[in-house]
């Protein structure tokens, strides 16, 4: 299958926009040649704000330029925006509903070796949490630039979950991004995964292996942490008598918490929980990481054999 | 501190060994920083084989001298210095940013003992600087802090909460260093002093640190006789109320000459012909390339 770095798309679709919205600017936080903003500055070199390392005045400049028209797309590391910044993020940013446009590279594990003062896996639930705010995973990169092209034309603020390195592009080329849905990515019969991110696309692969055990997971993709159409989930999993829920987070806050509240009100029945448990990351190669964690397709294969033939 | 001749020559044959295991340590891991490393080595000499108050079979010695390395992502640069000072053996270096390493892309002080405190988010660690001050203070202990800062992290704004408190209360037990290469990771377009432009430009470092009124001490950061002449009168003057900024003037990159002063070396990875051409640079003899 073909593979894209999500940060790949988000530099190239960053010019795309550029060309489109002349009211666009980029602000950069001394990461622009990791995140792949470096494209924007070489295409629209007066429409790129270096703001250096300062992260939480970066968020507040934004603040004030959306509040004139402009629409600042901004880039970082995911960490040093839910953490770092995330008072400006929260006072300046959504409790003003201003049309700042945060693009949050490196989220999750797989942050280039840093290890775990840079592995964001807490960010789903801070910024969940936070009113106005738009949550977006993409899956693949032919998603990550649907979204950034929905989050510019959104009035209001947005959060892109993007990632490092390169993933499997899962959706085709004339995929439409609708804030909320729910994506049936494979239908099956036993049970349901549910992924958001990259994930998603591990998930693909792991219910392949799960179907040369007997057993037919239907895979399912939420795109859209915020807003999720609640109804439709609970419709979607409604066949299956267990749902495990996999993502590059925290089992806290984020995914599975999110499916957890919404079918514990909706169609209880019990729902796994794969993700980061209560410990911190560390420096690794991927493949170490995701097998350590548990988040590699055969490792999340292996879980579900435990939980359902026990 | 005043050098012997072959002391100052130990200390740069230490510098050489110390750039050679930066450049294999990260080559062998494929990943990690070389450009903010090196340029703090002999910073980071200094302070290890001549200037610190340590023990390297001691680590957690309450009364040592305390280290904060703040720019977090030269950290391979400081377990290469802790490796030949003792503090762990130098085989380890080659588990950098392995699974289950104690040995962090980021300094982890859980993991590895000798760390006094976990870095990687820049701007952070002259807080806990000042936390040591103030804390020494209070416990009638005469340890001294230093905290060895990047110029780009100076762009935080919470260097500068902690620049304020540590006047405020009188913290001259305090002392920050300034590795000053004029680089960080991407930086300003323009030609600097490296290949980008200086940040600091026009706002010298120096200048801010005296308008809080520290004490500055402004020298070539590669020199070991103005190293050790800066950290001993820093020391000197612990028990007064101003904190001492020591402003090194560095090169990123420095020591080898296809690194020296390219931010496109930030956290490049070498190749091992890289590696052969910094051991022929450095001129460095088989025994002294172990790994
Ligand atoms: C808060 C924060 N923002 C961004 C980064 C990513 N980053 C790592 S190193 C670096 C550049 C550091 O520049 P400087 O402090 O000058 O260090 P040096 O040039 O000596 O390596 C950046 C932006 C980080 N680690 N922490």
């Amino acid at each position: 299958m073909r593979e894209v770095a999500l940060r790949e798309v988000f530099g190239e679709t960053l010019v795309e926009l550029g060309e489109a919205y002349p009211n666009l600017l980029v602000l950069d936080g001394d990461l622009a040649n990791s995140t792949k903003a470096d494209k924007f500055e070489a295409a629209f070199p007066d429409r790129f704000l270096e703001m250096g390392i300062a992260e939480q005045n970066m968020v507040g400049v934004a603040a004030g330029l959306a509040h004139l028209g402009f629409i600042p797309w901004l880039s970082s590391f995911t960490v040093f925006f839910t953490h770092r910044a995330a008072d400006p993020l929260r006072m300046l940013v959504a409790q003003t509903k201003a049309n700042v446009k945060i693009g949050a590279a490196y989220s999750g594990l797989l942050t280039g070796y840093t290890g775990k003062t840079h592995q964001d896996v807490e960010d789903l639930a801070i910024v969940r949490a936070m009113p106005e705010m738009v949550v977006l995973a993409p899956l693949d990169a032919v998603e990550a630039r649907a979204m950034m092209h929905w989050a510019t034309a959104h009035e209001g603020p947005v959060y892109l979950r993007l990632t490092r390195d390169p993933s499997p592009v899962v959706l085709p080329e004339d995929y439409r991004f609708e804030p909320g849905r729910v994506l049936e990515l494979k239908p099956g019969r036993d049970l349901a995964l549910v992924g958001t991110g990259v994930q998603s696309a591990r998930l693909l692969e792991a219910a392949r292996l799960l179907s040369a055990e007997g057993i037919e997971a239907g895979v399912y993709h939420a795109g859209a942490i915020k807003p999720l159409d609640e109804e439709e989930l609970v419709n979607k999993l409604r066949p299956y008598p267990k749902v495990f829920t996999a993502e590059e987070h925290s089992i806290y806050g984020g995914l599975g918490g999110l499916v957890a509240e919404v079918l514990g009100a909706h169609d209880p029945k019990p729902v796994v929980r794969i993700g980061i448990p209560d410990v911190w990351g560390e420096s690794a190669p991927n493949d170490w990481l995701l097998d350590h964690y548990g988040l590699s397709p055969r490792r999340v294969a292996e879980r579900v054999l435990k939980e359902v033939k026990g | 501190m005043i050098l012997s001749e072959a002391e100052r020559q130990e200390l740069e044959r230490i510098a050489k060994k110390v750039r050679y295991l930066i450049l294999r340590t990260v080559q062998h891991s494929g990943a990690g920083h070389i450009g903010g490393p090196l340029s703090a080595v002999e910073l980071l000499v200094a302070l290890y084989f001549k200037a610190l108050r340590i023990d390297p079979k001691n680590p957690t010695w309450e009364d040592r001298d305390r280290f904060i390395l703040s720019k977090g992502h030269a950290a391979v640069g400081l377990y290469a210095v802790m490796a030949l000072r003792g503090f762990f053996p130098l085989e380890e270096l080659l588990t950098f940013d392995k699974g289950g390493s104690r040995l962090q892309g980021h300094p982890d002080m859980t993991r590895l003992p000798g760390l006094d405190m976990s870095s990687g988010s820049l701007g952070q660690g002259l807080s806990p600087g000042v936390g040591y001050a103030l804390g020494a203070r209070r416990l009638g202990k005469d340890f001294h802090t230093f905290v060895l800062l990047g110029d780009g992290e100076l762009q935080e704004g919470m260097v500068w909460e902690a620049v304020h408190t540590a006047r405020r209360y009188e913290l001259g037990n305090l002392t920050a260093i300034l590795d000053y290469n004029g680089l960080q990771q991407y930086g300003w377009r323009g030609a600097g002093r490296g290949d980008r432009k200086d940040p600091w430009e026009g706002l010298p470092p120096a200048r801010l640190f005296a308008a809080f009124d520290w004490r500055v001490i402004e020298i070539d950061g590669h020199d070991f006789d103005e190293i050790l002449a800066a950290l001993t009168l820093a020391r000197k003057e612990a028990r007064g109320p101003r904190p001492t900024a020591i402003v090194a003037y560095t090169l990123k990159g420095k020591g080898l000459s296809f690194t020296g002063g390219k931010h496109a070396w930030h956290s490049k990875v070498p190749s091992e012909e890289d590696v052969r051409r910094a051991i022929e640079e450095l001129g460095l003899s088989p025994e002294e390339v172990p790994l």
